[in-house]
């Protein structure tokens, strides 16, 4: 009988070969090496699957949506539609009519800020954290310029966690309206108490609106067990396309939003005099969305589904932990972020070789890391450190990679130190 | 692995072992050039004769290698030239990074020329120049 841990050995190493077959992009070569892409948490690459259904669509059945009448825009509006099916209960929404598409994160966030914001008054506060990305950050600060409302951040701690005990300092006044925050950051990989922060939040009589960027690549989403108001995710880093990433919120919170954009697809009536709002999520859509790459986003959650987010939480988990232990053996270098809770995003320095350096290097053989401050200055700041190097994970990095990573970060400080 | 030959010995050396790094005591000029997307910063601080010729360079860098070399390279060349012939260099030193073909008299500044396979990272080169000529053309506006 065969033994059991090398049962399933080979079965993570068998299941691994055909993801990694999946996305055509593996078997390019960089420099005349073999691709080794250690930046999924800025862009991941994509499957055939997704690419297939994409083309597909261009090639059989592509048309308009909502208003067409006739076949081809018929069944092109049911493949669009059929994705926020999927999406909502991809992240365990109560209906369908909560989801809103969106170009990506950051528009679904300017979103909420425009118009949830447009709700607030001068005096309440928009709470967000340390570590957010600039695309969590830049639009409260914009709303707090146009409206005055007051814009309150909570630090981290030293290892890279939400300061817990900050965050209910900051909500115990009662001003705050929503605190908005990071579910997984893409600097410090560290995962947020999101169910808590919700509750805190809720307590003080705030909402809560989660940064799932992230987050939603590596774990499963709930958003009713989180007990959030707002989430949002963004499909490129899901393996879809650019250009299609998502708002969900509470069906009565948005029913109480103002749209954002104006335009066509959005409204039920208009005269010159005024115009009326169609219902939610019709509401926040204006204007033709993005059809081929929203029914890429489908492809792409059904992939994910395939998988199964057991196994791509034990991936990604024995992955983190080989490369903390493989890259802490590499001298000189410290990782950036040790919160007890992380995913598959692993910040580093070096002694003094700059993260720009490693980043060239490490492209000569093959490896694409990003390198610089990461959309998060102010976490920057915090850390005392410029910038940083960062390897990232996804369903198809091998542990093979990350050692390959290890050994030619070793050879480079060579030269530097 | 592979070592690039953007990374070569001069550059690398003079990352380490920077040979015009440090204040300039009594210097007549200074300037600054900073590079928001990454951090990189270089100060100058120079004298200049009374034919406009730069008499004394020195730089403080914070930044990576490249930007490093390359401000400690430019010192050393551009001390006792002309005005134009410091501008001279710093075409031809686009030329290398932008082509990959160094212009003849650049010298060990060459050195930059693999930087045109690395497209990203010619603004890591040019930082300190950029701030020379600023701040020569400042002094000259004066």
């Amino acid at each position: 009988m065969m033994d059991q841990t090398v049962a399933s050995r080979t079965d993570v190493a068998g299941s691994l070969r055909r993801i990694r077959a999946d996305f055509p992009i593996l078997s390019q070569k960089v420099h005349g090496r073999d691709l080794v892409f250690l930046d999924s948490a800025a862009s991941a690459q994509k499957p055939r699957q997704v690419i297939d259904a994409m083309a597909d669509t261009m090639r059989t059945q592509y048309a308009n949506i909502h208003r067409g009448l006739y076949w081809m825009s018929e069944r092109t509006t049911e493949a669009y539609e059929a994705v926020r099916d999927q999406v909502a209960a991809f992240l365990g929404a109560s209906a369908r009519e909560e989801i809103v598409f969106t170009r990506n994160s950051t528009e679904a966030i300017n979103l909420v800020a425009h118009s949830f914001g447009s709700l607030l008054k001068p005096g309440q506060v928009v709470l967000v954290s340390e570590m957010e990305h600039h695309a969590n950050l830049v639009p409260w600060q914009m709303l707090r310029d146009r409206t005055g409302v007051e814009l309150r951040v909570t630090p981290v701690t030293d290892d890279g966690a939400l300061d817990m005990d900050a965050l209910a300092r900051n909500l115990s006044d009662g001003r705050v309206a929503l605190v908005a925050i990071t579910h997984m950051s893409n600097v410090l990989g560290t995962i947020t108490d999101a169910r808590a922060i919700a509750d805190m939040a809720h307590a003080a009589g705030a909402k809560v609106l989660f940064d799932g960027s992230q987050l939603a690549v590596h774990r499963r989403v709930d958003v009713r067990a989180l007990d959030a108001d707002f989430y949002v995710v963004t499909g490129h880093k899901l393996y879809g396309p650019t250009g299609i990433g998502v708002l969900w919120a509470r069906r009565e919170i948005l029913d109480a939003m103002p749209p954002f954009l104006g335009g066509g697809d959005m409204i039920s009536t208009v005269s010159f005099e005024r115009s009326t709002w169609a219902s939610v999520p019709h509401k926040f859509e204006a204007g033709t969305p993005a059809i081929i790459e929203t029914i890429g986003l489908g492809a792409a959650l059904a992939y994910i589904e395939s998988i199964g987010f057991d196994a791509i939480g034990a991936h990604e988990e024995a992955l983190t932990t080989h490369a903390l232990q493989a890259l802490g053996n590499v001298s000189g270098l410290k990782v950036i972020g040790t919160a007890p809770d992380r995913g598959g995003v692993i910040s580093f320095t070096m002694d003094d070789v700059h993260p720009h350096d490693i980043a060239t290097l490490l492209d000569r053989n093959g490896i694409a890391v990003r390198a610089g401050h990461h959309c998060a200055e102010p976490l920057m700041h915090r850390l005392g450190v410029s910038a940083t190097a960062r390897a990232s994970f996804g369903i198809y990095t091998t542990p093979e990679e990350i050692d390959f990573l290890a050994a030619t970060l070793e050879q480079i400080r060579g030269f530097f130190v | 692995m592979t070592q690039d030959d953007l990374y070569r010995t001069v550059v690398l050396e003079r990352a380490r072992t920077p040979r015009y790094s440090g204040p300039l005591a009594g210097a007549q000029m200074q300037g600054e050039g900073s590079n928001p997307l990454c951090g990189d910063r270089v100060r100058l601080q120079a004298n200049v004769d009374v034919q406009g010729r730069v008499a004394a360079l020195r730089h403080e860098t914070r930044g990576c290698a490249i930007c490093a070399a390359s401000a400690d390279l430019m010192a050393e060349r551009v001390v006792g030239q002309e005005p134009a012939r410091v501008s001279q260099l710093h075409a031809d030193l686009v030329t290398a990074v932008e082509t990959g073909i160094a212009p003849e008299g650049l010298g060990e500044l060459s050195a930059f020329a693999p930087l045109h396979r690395h497209r990203s990272r010619i603004r890591c080169a040019m930082l300190p120049w950029s701030a020379l000529i600023e701040m020569l053309n400042d002094d000259k506006d004066r």
